[in-house]
């Protein structure tokens, strides 16, 4: 079985092999991640009770926190990749470590710009320079940093190695923002949850966020294979199945 | 053929960078009268009274050496990138790291050691005391090599790229925040007579990690940018 599965994965690691399996899986992946979103908004805006303290204001933690989870999860995984790559100079890994950076940008971004929303009506101000609010900025700047590196060399394949590196350079910024709440005491609310101890809030709110996290993963990773395919076609334009592949569309088109 | 032992040819190294610094002596100067002009637009920029400034001047004077440090980074590789002389290093038989390590030191030495010299004076005229000066010498000793370090791996990714000046700023600067945020702290801590030997362990920590971890990640670099 074991070894079953390991022929898989080497048969998949060549973006030849890939390329159609992707094709076949973004569609599941749209489904589940909408209709996923569409349960979990419908809970966290109607289901969901008022919190008692907060009133209506929390119920933007239904797209700040797993927006903030996936933020890191994806530079994690970003960095899994690039360190796949490096290691055993797999293309795909590469491929796949600069499709995740544009998505985990954006969903930095989301976390900061929501935190920044929740921040007025509980703190009474969009922005406090506080631990863990900076370590995600610097986050976002790590990823911008990772994208402008990989766009300012022209050799994909130097590019992506160089940028590797830099992303697994960063990944020491992952526990600074992961801990920052537990040792800084700041004005950011600590963890609601954590894997060691009872939630700390209803079980229908935390479903609703579970499902969230759950729905932005499965957008994640259909937008990364979309991404993800294209890099395989733009970069392995000089095979034969690419070409094979461009003229068969552009028959169908006629 | 006797083969080099490690440690004379890292200390071969450290003697070529500085020879070479000393050869361009213009370089040097401009870092750290760029790192006295930075320090000097506050009091202008900000307000000249003393009582405002002894508020900001820890974190004035860190961003200032941040800035300088990061200024100086071009030099660490590119003229050995453009002379072919890199790519005799990686031909060499002693480890690249090592090498990396050289280097990094002899830059620190001619761009960091001066900037923590100088950070009294200027520490004294935004209105520091002698407890509050004293600290900011020994962050600055302790962070700046950290700097070197890091800025290391960000010279090394962005070597023969266009536009390299401004990315390694990008990629060099959200690194460097730790540091800044623990070296100001000190200080900080100490004004306000609170203890500061957690935040001092930290920078001791910082640099020990970067030693053992940045030349790794320099020298992989290097072998990117030269391929």
């Amino acid at each position: 079985m074991l070894f079953k599965n390991s022929i898989a994965w080497y048969y998949f690691s060549s973006p030849k092999n890939f390329y159609p399996l992707a094709g076949r899986l973004i569609p599941w992946f749209w489904a589940v991640s909408i209709v996923l979103m569409v349960v979990g908004l419908y809970m966290s805006f109607f289901v969901a009770p008022t919190d008692y303290k907060q009133g209506e204001s929390y119920r933007i933690i239904f797209i700040h926190v797993p927006a903030a989870w996936m933020s890191m999860l994806i530079y994690l995984v970003m960095a899994g990749y690039a360190i796949i790559g490096m290691a055993w100079k797999v293309r795909l890994a590469e491929m796949m470590a600069s499709a995740l950076a544009p998505t985990g940008a954006m969903f930095t971004f989301i976390a900061l710009w929501t935190g920044a929303f929740w921040g007025k009506p509980t703190w009474g101000t969009y922005w406090v320079w506080d631990a863990r609010l900076t370590s995600e900025l610097i986050l976002l700047f790590l990823y911008i940093g990772y994208i402008s590196l990989q766009s300012a060399i022209d050799d994909p394949r130097r590019a992506s190695r160089a940028s590797a590196l830099l992303a697994i350079v960063g990944v020491i910024n992952l526990p600074v923002i992961y801990f920052s709440v537990k040792w800084w005491n700041t004005l950011h609310q600590g963890a609601s949850v954590s894997p060691t101890m009872a939630p700390k809030m209803a079980t229908i709110m935390l479903t609703a966020m579970l499902i969230m996290t759950i729905a932005f993963w499965m957008y994640t990773i259909a937008v990364v294979l979309m991404r993800v395919r294209r890099t395989i076609l733009e970069r392995e334009r000089q095979t034969v199945w690419v070409k094979e592949l461009v003229t068969d569309l552009a028959g169908e088109r006629q | 053929m006797k083969q080099t032992s490690l440690f004379d040819a890292w200390r071969a190294m450290v003697a070529r960078d500085l020879t070479l610094a000393m050869r361009r002596r213009a370089d040097v100067l401009t870092t750290l009268f760029f790192f006295i002009i930075v320090v000097s637009l506050f009091p202008l920029g900000v307000s000249p009274e003393l009582a405002v400034l002894r508020e900001i001047a820890p974190g004035v004077i860190w961003v200032a050496a941040l800035l300088a440090s990061m200024l100086s980074l071009g030099r660490l590789f590119a003229d050995d990138y453009q002379d072919g002389s890199l790519e005799q290093m990686l031909l060499l038989p002693q480890p690249l790291s090592v090498l990396v390590l050289g280097k990094v030191l002899a830059h620190w030495l001619v761009s960091g050691v001066p900037l923590v010299l100088l950070s009294p004076l200027l520490g004294m005229q935004l209105g520091l005391d002698g407890d509050a000066i004293v600290l900011l010498m020994l962050t600055l000793l302790l962070g700046t090599p950290v700097l070197s370090l890091i800025g290391s791996v960000g010279a090394a990714l962005t070597l023969g790229v266009r536009g390299g000046g401004v990315l390694v700023s990008l990629l060099v600067l959200p690194l460097y925040i730790p540091v800044l945020i623990f070296g100001t702290g000190a200080v900080d801590a100490a004004i306000s007579g609170m203890a500061f030997d957690g935040q001092l362990s930290l920078l001791g920590a910082f640099l020990v990690l970067a030693i053992l971890l940045t030349p790794l990640a320099t020298s992989a670099a290097l072998r990117i940018s030269a391929e």
